[in-house]
């Protein structure tokens, strides 16, 4: 079941829209669906203020799919904590899109500003353009950052790409600017592009690929040997480096846990 | 101004001996008084219980430190900073909440007096403007004095005037309460990397030990006369096998006895004892153990001595402490962020965020014997109900712990289904020896009303529903004549009082905070001593040489101090 919900007007500020998820919408009539609020700076107004919205809701999250139409380049929080279903949105889209998801499937056929895929659990978040900063990673301050899911960019990303992070698989087929995997415990990075630096820092586990040119690496990682990996598919020979040696270890049977760095050749 | 009368609760008063009596309590201008008009409003308190208003020992809930837990942990509020309701501030945070939050939680518990416990005097200006911010309720700041290198200089020498008139000078400054001990000699060592664990460890430089800081500051404290005796936190907090250290400082009290005309009968009062309890070498159950009974069966036969329990409430919470040392420890067992900060001459700082895990052992074994001391206490009115705020676990939680003390089966329930290891913290603790004792209603009462405020020398102001006293009433939904089943309810009951009145005004009506304008009141000691040129002319010395401020711009200024209410102790008459 699929509900369609075109942006006819835009707000002065920006929007909060947290409720906009297939677990708030399941189960709801049109009307019901209306009379949700999204936030304008401290007003709550119904989402029928801003968007008309057509189709019908299904019985449960999972077979409710959200497709967002107009200009959605001013409202946040699309798809917070969503645990099941599906959303599309068809157009670039503010901050904090599929912030803490849980399960589920959300797409941007645009950009995203920074924060896309917070502290992500699970489920699959695909932009299909550029996302900025902070995508995958931790809240501010928190140190438990995304632990499952997949977070696909097909563009370029900012800085502190999946800070944090303890699981999960985050994949960037441009390039990335700089901070990747910081303080990682955890997880998959994927970059095809180039990185201009600081990947891996104070990482004490969780693996980093990057296809192609790191321009400054961390002083805490060191070369360990050639390994062929499949990386999103793709098979090839990438230098293997070890690190953040400047860090605690954990050690489990006998062996010391890394964080592991691949660069290709 | 209007006046109240609160019909048919079931009164518990242990100031007046009242164990859950039928009696109404009339107010009028703030008072609590022997009748009223009837033209007063009737609040209708059958089957509910009715008590004095809180008094909180100790809490960290105002100052620098507190403020850097809020300031580093903005993960602290996600997800916990609802949109404010329409006639209250908006409320923040889980284990540092806002100021707000703190001052509306408190009145929900029906709390009318906190003391802050940790004040450094430098930073005193800061603690007061939180203060004034807090609404609801009456607060004191303990000044931090057991690192001040006054006092080390004055204890080292046994210049016991001088070592008064510098800490009469001190709670002047800082309009302070009373004189707090935070691991001393230690936090100073920690300026040079090291620490002192036991009572006998020198402090570098100075040449003097804890021992020697401990007993110059309880006879500074009496010969000053001080409503509160010295508030001590011990040296070696937190470390397995530390409860010999806890000994030898409780053992300290001997031979001394009270000098103080505001009722007390102890000279040390010892905060979260949970902490310095613990036996064994290490945090593993092969070794760790409770040392709980140990230190109480020492406390019980000591009547010079109260303690507060510092409950673990096993939540995910923020530690702060004027224990540099220990932050430092701490950081290094779980990785967890830290911030640390000296202040001068005159003590330090660090905060780091912590998670008192079920699924760990020794998240439960610190539960059960937080408990195990309340327990064990044989007069509660010298054991005091407290968290350490938020160190073992934020204060909104005491409704937690009042239910896991009130009701055994609440407690076997915790060892049984939320604990991963509970088998293990039953063999390494007393808590399964204590498996069916319970405390009363009228225990609770002296644990968290009248003993707390002796023990804090203000037993003419708080915990008590005396005529004449100030109408702090608490009421909650409890009958003591038919106690709840479900042990949930008492953690209900106590964490949304049906009603509250502050100062006869009424703050929380049908279990909802509808006022927070009342006048509070910041209540510290005025102590007055002899002239003393030395100390005088060694504060300006040290200001000269040492301080980063000058000694024009060191103490607080009035209009910092909200609403002052100063309890004078003159020694010189």
């Amino acid at each position: 079941m699929t509900v369609t919900v075109t942006l006819t007007k835009q707000p002065e500020l920006y929007l909060e829209a947290d409720q906009i998820t297939p677990d708030v919408f399941a189960g709801k009539t049109l009307d019901e669906i209306g009379a949700i609020f999204i936030s304008e700076g401290k007003v709550k107004y119904p989402l029928s203020e801003f968007a008309t919205i057509e189709g019908a809701a299904g019985e449960t999250a999972a077979d409710t799919k959200i497709v967002l139409k107009g200009d959605w380049t001013k409202v946040k929080r699309i798809g917070q904590q969503m645990t099941a279903g599906e959303i599309v949105i068809e157009s670039d889209a503010d901050m904090y899109i599929g912030g803490w998801m849980k399960g589920g499937k959300l797409t941007v056929n645009g950009n995203v500003d920074s924060f896309c895929g917070i502290a992500m659990a699970g489920g699959e978040l695909v932009v299909n353009g550029n996302a900025q900063n902070h995508v995958g990673s931790a809240y501010r301050g928190d140190w438990r950052g995304m632990t499952g899911g997949t977070l696909r960019v097909k563009g370029n990303v900012g800085n502190d790409i999946g800070t944090f992070m303890r699981g999960g698989t985050i994949i960037v087929e441009g390039d990335a600017f700089i901070h990747v995997l910081t303080h990682g415990e955890g997880g998959t990075i994927i970059v095809k592009g180039n990185i201009e630096g600081r990947v891996g820092g104070q990482a004490v586990k969780g693996d980093v690929y990057v296809n192609g040119k790191i321009d400054f690496m961390m002083p805490g990682f060191a070369y360990v040997d050639d390994v062929e990996c499949e990386v999103d598919g793709e098979t090839a020979v990438y230098a293997h480096y070890i690190g953040d040696l400047g860090e605690r270890h954990s050690v489990v049977k006998g062996e010391t846990v890394f964080s592991n760095l691949y660069l290709k050749k | 101004m209007t006046e109240y009368i609160i019909k048919n609760g079931s009164v518990i008063d242990p100031t007046q001996g009242i164990n859950a009596q039928k009696m109404d309590i009339c107010i009028k201008d703030g008072k609590i008084v022997d009748s009223v008009s009837g033209n007063a409003k009737v609040i209708d308190a059958a089957g509910k219980t009715v008590m004095a208003g809180g008094v909180d020992i100790h809490s960290h809930v105002a100052g620098p430190k507190v403020d850097s837990g809020r300031l580093f942990r903005p993960e602290d509020k996600l997800f916990r900073s609802p949109m404010r309701k329409s006639n209250l501030r908006m409320e923040m945070g889980f284990s540092v909440p806002s100021v707000a939050k703190t001052g509306y939680d408190y009145a929900r518990m029906g709390f009318s007096y906190v003391v802050e416990a940790a004040m450094p005097p430098l930073e005193a200006s800061h603690v007061h403007e939180e203060i004034r911010d807090t609404p609801i309720i009456d607060e004191s700041a303990m000044p931090v004095m057991a690192n001040n290198w006054f006092l080390l200089e004055y204890f080292k020498n046994h210049e016991i005037e001088n070592a008064g008139a510098y800490a009469s000078w001190i709670l002047n400054a800082t309009r302070g309460f009373a004189l707090k001990c935070v691991n001393p000699g230690g936090t100073e060592a920690w300026g040079w990397g090291l620490n002192c664990v036991t009572i006998n460890d020198p402090v570098p430089y100075f040449d003097i030990t804890p021992a020697e800081i401990v007993k110059g500051l309880i006879e500074t404290n009496e010969y000053l006369q001080l409503p509160h005796s010295v508030h001590v936190h011990a040296n070696n907090l937190g470390n397995p096998g530390n409860y010999t250290t806890t000994l030898d400082t409780l053992k300290l009290v001997e031979g001394y006895a009270p000098k103080s005309a505001f009722g007390r009968d102890q000279v040390m009062h010892h905060t979260h004892l949970q902490f310095h309890c613990y036996g064994g070498d290490s945090f593993k159950s092969s070794s760790f153990e409770s040392k709980s009974k140990e230190v109480m069966d020492y406390v019980n036969k000591t009547k010079n001595l109260t303690i507060d329990t510092g409950n673990v409430t096993l939540d995910e919470t923020t530690t702060m402490t004027a224990d540099g040392p220990f932050e430092y420890h701490l950081t290094h067992l779980n990785h967890l962020k830290w911030t640390n900060v000296d202040v001068e001459l005159e003590t330090a700082a660090g905060v780091v965020p912590f998670v008192y895990d079920p699924k760990t052992y020794i998240a439960g074994a610190q539960w059960a014997i937080g408990l195990e001391l309340a327990l064990f206490a044989q007069d509660k009115e010298r054991c005091f109900i407290t968290t350490d705020h938020p160190n073992a676990g934020p204060f909104w939680r005491y409704p937690r712990v009042y239910k896991w003390l009130l009701s055994a089966k609440a407690r076997n329930d915790v060892i049984e289904n939320e604990l991963k290891y509970g088998d293990k913290v039953v063999d390494t603790t007393y808590i399964g020896e204590l498996s069916d004792k319970e405390i009363s209603l009228y225990e609770l009462a002296q644990m968290t009303r009248s003993g707390v405020a002796k023990a804090l020398g203000v037993s003419h102001m708080y915990g008590s529903l005396k005529t004449g006293m100030a109408a702090n009433v608490a009421i909650y939904d409890i009958d003591p004549e038919n106690l709840p089943s479900d042990p949930e309810q008492y953690e209900k009951a106590f964490t949304n009082s049906f009603a509250f009145f502050k100062d006869g005004v009424l703050a929380v009506e049908n279990n909802e905070v509808v006022n927070y304008r009342m006048p509070k009141k910041t209540v510290w000691v005025n102590s007055i001593v002899p002239e003393n040129k030395q100390v005088e002319r060694d504060i300006r010395d040290k200001f000269l040489k040492a301080y980063t401020v000058d000694l024009e711009n060191y103490a607080v200024f009035d209009e910092h101090v909200h609403n002052p209410y100063a309890i004078k102790v003159d020694i010189t008459q």
